[in-house]
């Protein structure tokens, strides 16, 4: 990390005028969707979600591009978390949860019956929004604890866990402690710690529940190189409350929205559009901060 | 070694087969309530099950229990129709009767503290839930184990009425606990108190400070193997 580059990035996180917005989204490497090789991605059509009786989503239609970032954003209360728990089958972990449509990942239904869900979370990792380190497992145990759960071998786990901590930026500050418990690091690095555990099992998909709404600006700023770098070999899609931060990571955005009734999909187009010339009314109210 | 009629000087007699009795009883009822109450508290946390209700309810119920009546118990519904001999097996299962709700009710309270997220973490990371349970919740939760097991043991230790009933308390060295009559230090204190004479309330007493002293190891033992290679 240089200096200049932070600094760059301080300047950004103090202007809060509206239209620099787009101007963050410009700011960063565009990238061509469909570029890339990496298979078809993942489609919703038609998500519906309940949490018992109260219809709390209705009817997300959205592909995510193999490869791209992501980035949901929307009040509280408008269901993106509760969106991104449908792609991996988590939603269904909260007793009296419901949910109706298809989650698509390569062209094949996640809910299709006979399908094994824990195969399904290991190509579909999450981050969660408060860092969680297994306490009863050292640092390096816990990278590679998702192997351990679903019963997998490798056969070289130290070059995985070298690896792991690398791509999510943690090596050079924990390498001489592997042995560590993983509660002894700051909130910063236990969040880089779990994005390491996910990356262990090599999901195609990353799902990230607010990441960074726990930690300082400084670890946001290294969790959104991470993003940025992870990118590449993923597809990730990340719930934000800090539109910020969403213009400086994600390729696309999704704009959510509850008016009363469940929450749904207002509008989904490239980062740099929806924050310089977004198609509906509501999107703009949000993005220039005239609710919300 | 020779016995002790109570009136022999205290230089006479000893309280082994009574510290190797009560060691015994509390092993046997340990082997078989460690498991039935963890495996218990683990349902009512974890699986929520139709029987929640209806186990929590015989849980909190059977906590209540005097120890009189789990002796009799094991007496009228195991010793006389079954195995018609006192033995340290039939000791140990009133223990046990006794135990299971102390440790059942601790591990449940332990079980809720740990975070709903490691929970999720685990699942989100392709665990099945047994195994979430087995290798992340049990894990976070295993100091309070211990301290669960500890209050099962200090409830069990000292208790006196049902090994009365069971035990048939014998003055020799058993080792055999699903043979034959066992002795115990409670049995050895209301024995020696019982007969009265100076030199056997003196033994009395020593079987109490005997008895102090063993549950105090037991706890620092449990203590030390709760509190090694725990995070935090």
């Amino acid at each position: 990390m240089n200096d200049s580059h932070e600094s760059e990035n301080e300047k950004m996180e103090t202007t809060t005028k509206p239209s620099s917005l787009a101007d963050v989204a410009n700011a960063k490497v565009q990238k061509a969707p469909g570029t890339r090789a990496m298979g078809t991605g993942l489609e919703t059509r038609g998500v519906h979600a309940w949490f018992g009786s109260n219809h709390v989503l209705s009817d997300v239609n959205l592909d995510f591009a193999a490869g791209t970032v992501t980035a949901l954003i929307g009040p509280s209360g408008c269901g993106k978390s509760t969106f991104i728990r449908t792609i991996n089958r988590m939603h269904e972990f909260i007793p009296g949860a419901a949910m109706a449509g298809e989650v698509l990942l390569d062209g094949k239904d996640v809910y299709a019956p006979g399908t094994d869900v824990t195969k399904i979370r290991l190509q579909i990792g999450m981050v969660f929004q408060k860092p969680n380190p297994f306490p009863s497992m050292t640092i390096g145990e816990n990278v590679l604890s998702g192997l351990k759960l679903s019963q997998q071998k490798v056969s070289n786990k130290e070059e995985l866990l070298e690896e792991c901590l690398v791509r999510a930026g943690l090596w050079n500050e924990v390498k001489d402690r592997l042995g560590a418990h993983g509660g002894s690091l700051s909130g910063g690095q236990q969040q880089r710690l779990c994005i390491a555990r996910a990356l262990a099992v090599r999901p195609q998909v990353l799902l990230m529940d607010e990441p960074c709404s726990a930690l300082d600006p400084g670890s946001t700023l290294r969790i959104e190189e991470t993003i940025r770098e992870l990118s590449d070999t993923m597809t990730i899609i990340i719930v934000t409350h800090n539109m910020q931060q969403a213009a400086r990571v994600s390729d696309y955005t999704a704009f959510f929205l509850s008016d009363g009734g469940p929450g749904q999909m207002i509008e989904a187009s490239p980062t740099n559009e929806i924050f310089s010339r977004p198609r509906d009314k509501r999107t703009e109210n949000y993005v220039t901060g005239r609710f919300g | 070694m020779s016995l002790a009629a109570p009136t022999d000087p205290i230089t006479n007699g000893g309280l082994l087969h009574a510290i190797t009795g009560t060691i015994t009883l509390v092993a046997l009822a340990l082997i078989m309530s460690i498991p039935i109450g963890i495996l218990t508290a683990l349902y009512l946390t974890e699986i929520q099950g139709s029987l929640t209700r209806p186990i929590q309810f015989l849980v909190q119920a059977m906590s209540g229990v005097p120890s009189i009546v789990a002796g009799l118990f094991i007496l009228s519904a195991v010793l006389y129709p079954i195995t018609k001999a006192y033995s340290g097996l039939m000791g140990s299962l009133s223990l046990t009767i006794l135990m299971i709700p102390t440790v059942a009710r601790t591990s449940q309270e332990v079980l809720k503290l740990i975070p709903n997220d490691l929970r999720e973490a685990g699942v989100a990371l392709g665990g099945t839930q047994w195994r979430t349970v087995a290798m992340i919740v049990v894990p976070a939760a295993r100091s309070g184990l211990v301290t669960a097991v500890i209050l099962g043991i200090a409830r069990i230790a000292g208790e006196t009425a049902p090994i009365l009933l069971l035990t048939g308390g014998g003055d020799k060295v058993n080792p055999n606990a699903f043979n034959g009559p066992i002795g115990s230090l409670p049995y050895y204190i209301w024995k020696s108190f019982a007969a009265g004479s100076p030199e056997a309330i003196t033994r009395a007493w020593a079987g109490l400070l005997v008895l102090m002293v063993l549950v105090l190891i037991l706890f620092t033992l449990a203590r030390l193997l709760g509190t090694r290679k725990v995070a935090r």
